[in-house]
């Protein structure tokens, strides 16, 4: 099966547990302002690979995998919109005995991600903001379709790793932080937060890919700022991480 | 019987010097995690700050103090105390702290150079002597050095010669003088020498003789530089305490009589450790006096100073000594050798902060337990101060009893020593088999005169045959170099204490190593997958290269080019052991450079994989930076694969990230590091310097030395004080590959 890639990184330690093979695929239907890999977006660009070549790969990875407790995550870009590549992937690795983790933005048609979820041991599930006003200027696309994917999660029991990317100005807002809380209190298949504080590293690629980027004056959190919503987190009795 | 024993189980070792087999009896395996461990007490806080204010004198003055006149010998010099109230282990090199020796059996030159280049003058007498009554090492190196040895080194194609120093790399059992007291020791020399009387004086005999007379005569000088500090080491130690005094003392008697070019310690803290349960439990010592010995051990082994030339430190980066202790291991019971003195050794970082030295040194195995793994991690990340090294694969070479010298040489303690070899620049020697021969800097003919290629584009099939045959005349010549520096080390600078404390036979290695391994990979890896057309200058020399597309380059687990490296390390290895080696010793080969790297660069015109004459090779068996892009993973894999059966004398990998690239927790970086460590080794990986920090400290402590004191990074085997290297090796390691990637 071949599917479009970005990239790989073999040393992968935050997206999802111990230490992961991180395959990174090509475009997205998001236009997050914040993006540190706008050069992830467009369908065309990256290169193909076919399933059998990249599993011969990753199986070179297996010991570190085994000792560390990690496994092949699948990020993006949106791993999505390549359902079948994914679950094919996803096959392979089940098949190895190694651990799969998708990463996402829940911007997908259940029905197509249903498929890939049967091999799936833990999603990470990007959830913007919980206003969807914000969420649609943040991204160019709705929010309901994210949320439902959550409630999918749940629904099939499927263990989540929510991320919430933290910008000043722009995603700040106490009370949609509350809200989102609140919200992942009604899903006990969520283990943990990633509470993502804004970065800066991924602005030169806007610039090499002549984008517009709109956070140019917008700083860094500072460490009180992240604490202060770390508390509302911890507040709902959520594992939250930073 | 020794009273001294009372309380350890018997054994054979009561019968022999066999310092292993007490160990084995009686040590106690530690299973639990850190929260035993005791913090510094007031005496050594103190005593470490009079310590930090000494260094920062030295560092400003370049040495501190230094002897002109008299040659240093066991009992030359001393006693001399830093503050002998504070102090709980004692003994200096000289007659005060920081203070240097003079050593020239080694070679006159040296000691003259470093002298003058710090303000100091020899003295005539002193000269005199040893230029015309006295022959040193390096003049007899040059009255038998061949035309070719003398262009190759001169070219850089071979180079780091132990040719005017000491060589070094040689580990006393200095745990025998604390276990057995030196009478018994030297009983032991006596019988051995009884042995010798054969019928027929043969030169090995006659040698050996003379060897193990001189070794007598060095543990009859050792007892006198103890008596001189008050302490009669003639008996075995007896408290916890003696045994870490003996210990140092024999190693200080080392130190005094040879300055090699690594003098390590050996594997000492499990066996420090049988004496500190003993005090525990009998209520002798409390944890925090435990902790406080060896506290006061490292600070000594961090004021050990040798006089090197500014352009040795220079290249090695500060003033390396490479006092190496081997921690940890497994038995092969399968008993885990960590004891609870592992973990001290190393909380030695904590309570007296990071340094280079002693060169601290996990043997790492996946069967240890987890409270030592993720200690190791722990202080790794906060630290950046230790190697770790493949227990589980040099176990089933070297046994359970073997501890590294330098970097990354295994040796069993007492039973094995190596003849230092330093390196020969394998991408150097690509240039020359491309060029027939000729320096692709100067154009002279430094190696026979092969075919040259002629090619418009280079083709690998005649590359390789050119280079195969310029490896047979580079292997020839630097053994024959080898051979001719340690007939005459033996000769004229022969490590008469360090020996004493050695078997009678002994397994001696010939330590040979390559530089450019990466380089030379690459370049292959260029003109086999991409096209590569030589640029010649107006005399027909190829002086750079034009790589038209792409190639996969080494460091990104592709078997496309690593294993170019594979077959090139086993290449190299197996001309090397086609030759007679001096005392038939047994041929391995380091992936080693220390920081020699940057120099090797300097001395390497442009090559085939794109790097540009005068750019610094990656250190050790690490890949060229920026071209491993799969991420750090990946390039440990690479690493991994060199074989370590053709390359007994070490694989260094140097590895830095930044503490995010780890995961977000102090646990998830502890728990990953664990993870990376236990798959690298597991994949047969042989040695990993861990560096954990942001690129921006570095950039730091350029600006502003003074808020870095002890700002500790490990580079090739060993690690050095990041303030003290070179403008030049400090922008090497930044512009080095950071994992950063999160």
């Amino acid at each position: 099966m071949i599917g479009r890639i970005h990239s790989v990184e073999t040393c992968g330690t935050v997206d999802g547990p111990g230490i992961r093979y991180i395959l990174f695929t090509q475009g997205c239907p998001l236009r997050c302002k914040y993006c540190h890999n706008p050069d992830t977006w467009k369908m065309n660009d990256g290169r193909e690979e076919d399933t059998n070549t990249l599993i011969q790969d990753i199986r070179k990875y297996k010991s570190f995998m085994t000792c560390s407790g990690g496994g092949l995550t699948i990020s993006g870009g949106e791993p999505l919109l390549q359902p079948d590549f994914v679950k094919d992937m996803f096959i392979k690795c089940k098949e190895e005995g190694i651990h799969t983790c998708l990463d996402t933005s829940g911007f997908v048609s259940i029905e197509k991600a249903d498929p890939v979820l049967d091999y799936t041991d833990l999603v990470l599930l990007d959830i913007k903001s919980y206003n969807p006003t914000v969420f649609k200027d943040l991204t160019g696309v709705p929010l309901d379709p994210t949320l439902a994917f959550a409630k999918h999660l749940k629904e099939r029991n499927i263990p989540v790793w929510i991320r919430y990317v933290y910008v000043p100005g722009l995603t700040d807002d106490k009370k949609d932080i509350e809200d989102l809380a609140q919200f992942l209190t009604t899903l006990p298949n969520v283990q943990r937060v990633d509470l993502l504080p804004f970065h800066k590293m991924g602005e030169f690629k806007w610039e090499q890919l002549g984008y517009e980027y709109s956070l140019f004056d917008t700083e860094q959190p500072s460490k009180s700022e992240v604490e202060e919503v770390k508390e509302i987190f911890k507040k709902y009795n959520l594992p939250i991480y930073a | 019987m020794f009273e001294q024993w009372n309380g350890f189980i018997a054994g054979d070792w009561q019968k022999e010097v066999n310092v292993r087999d007490f160990i084995q009896k009686n040590y106690t395996p530690y299973e639990g995690d850190d929260s035993f461990l005791a913090g510094a007490t007031e005496r050594t806080t103190k005593l470490w700050a009079e310590v930090a204010e000494l260094m920062k004198k030295e560092r400003e003055k370049g040495i501190l103090d230094v002897e002109t006149k008299i040659p240093s010998t066991i009992t030359s010099h001393g006693p001399g105390y830093l503050d002998k109230d504070l102090e709980q282990i004692v003994g200096f090199q000289s007659d005060a702290p920081l203070k240097r020796n003079i050593m020239p059996n080694g070679g006159m030159r040296t000691v003259k150079n470093a002298l003058e280049a710090y303000g100091y003058e020899l003295d005539k007498e002193t000269q005199e002597i040893f230029t015309k009554y006295r022959k040193t090492h390096n003049d007899g190196v040059f009255s038998a050095y061949t035309t070719d040895i003398k262009k190759a080194r001169h070219s850089g194609v071979i180079t780091g010669l132990p040719d005017a120093y000491g060589r070094g790399r040689i580990i006393g059992d200095y745990r025998r003088v604390a276990l057995y007291g030196v009478d018994r020791l030297i009983a032991d020399k006596e019988a051995q020498k009884l042995t010798l009387e054969v019928p027929s004086m043969t030169e090995d005999i006659i040698r050996l003789r003379e060897e193990i007379t001189e070794q007598i005569g060095a543990l009859k000088e050792l007892k006198v530089m103890a008596a001189n500090y008050g302490f009669d080491i003639s008996a075995p130690a007896q408290t916890a305490k003696e045994a870490v005094q003996w210990t140092y003392f024999a190693y200080l008697g080392a130190i005094k009589e040879q300055d090699g070019a690594a003098m390590s310690l050996g594997r000492t803290s499990t066996f420090l450790d049988i004496y500190m349960e003993r005090d525990l439990k009998a209520g002798i010592i409390t944890e925090e006096e435990a902790q406080e010995l060896m506290d006061h051990f490292v600070m000594k082994l961090r004021m050990v100073r040798f006089l090197r030339t500014p352009a040795y430190n220079d290249l090695f980066s500060g003033d390396p000594t490479w006092v190496t202790e081997s921690i940890g291991g497994m038995g092969l019971d399968g008993r885990t050798l960590v004891t609870k003195n592992s973990f001290r050794v190393l909380h030695t970082l904590i309570n007296l902060g990071p340094a280079p030295e002693p060169n601290l040194t996990v043997l790492w195995s996946k069967n240890f337990p987890q409270g030592f793994k993720d200690f190791c991690a722990k202080v790794s990340i906060q630290t950046s101060s230790i190697q770790y090294e493949n227990d589980d694969l040099m176990r089933a070479y070297w046994g359970d009893d073997y501890g590294i010298a330098c970097c990354v040489s295994a040796m069993r303690i007492g039973k094995q020593m190596q003849f230092f070899g330093a390196r020969a620049n394998l991408a150097k020697a690509l240039l020359y088999a491309i060029n027939g021969g000729k320096d692709e800097k100067s154009g002279e003919q430094v190696a026979p005169q092969f075919a040259p290629v002629t090619t418009e584009y280079l083709d690998f099939d005649d590359v390789w045959a050119k280079y195969d045959t310029m490896m047979d005349w580079l292997a020839e010549t630097y053994v024959n170099a080898l051979n001719i520096i340690h007939y005459m080390h033996d000769k004229y600078c022969y490590e008469k204490l360090e020996m004493a404390l050695h078997d009678k036979e002994i397994l001696r290695t010939f330590a040979t190593g390559i530089a450019g391994l990466s380089v030379a990979a690459d370049s292959l890896s260029a003109i086999k997958y991409a096209k590569v057309k030589p640029i010649r200058n107006e005399d027909g020399l190829v002086v750079d290269y034009d790589i038209e597309g792409e190639y996969p380059a080494y460091g990104n687990n592709d078997d496309r080019v690593d294993q170019i490296a594979v077959k090139l390390t086993e290449t190299f290895m197996n001309k090397i052991r086609k030759h007679k080696t001096y005392r038939n010793s047994y041929p391995t080969m380091s992936i080693l450079t220390i920081t020699s790297n940057v120099v090797y660069g300097k001395k390497t015109g442009n090559t085939p994989d794109g790097r540009k004459a005068g750019e610094p090779f990656a250190p050790g068996a690490n890949p060229m930076h920026g071209r491993d892009t799969k991420g750090a993973i990946a390039s440990l894999a690479s690493v991994a694969k060199l074989p370590y059966q053709h390359a007994e004398d070490g694989i260094s990998y140097t590895f830095s990230i930044v503490p995010g690239a780890l995961g977000k927790s102090a646990d998830e970086r502890i728990s990953n590091l664990v993870g990376m460590l236990d798959g690298y080794f597991v994949q047969d990986g042989h040695h990993l310097n861990i560096n954990v920090f942001d690129r921006e400290t570095l950039l730091d402590a350029m600006d502003h030395p003074e808020k870095y004191p002890q700002l500790t990074i490990r580079v090739s085997g060993y690690a050095v004080n990041f303030i003290r290297l070179t403008r030049e090796q400090q922008l090497d390691v930044i512009n080095r590959t950071f994992h950063e990637k999160f």
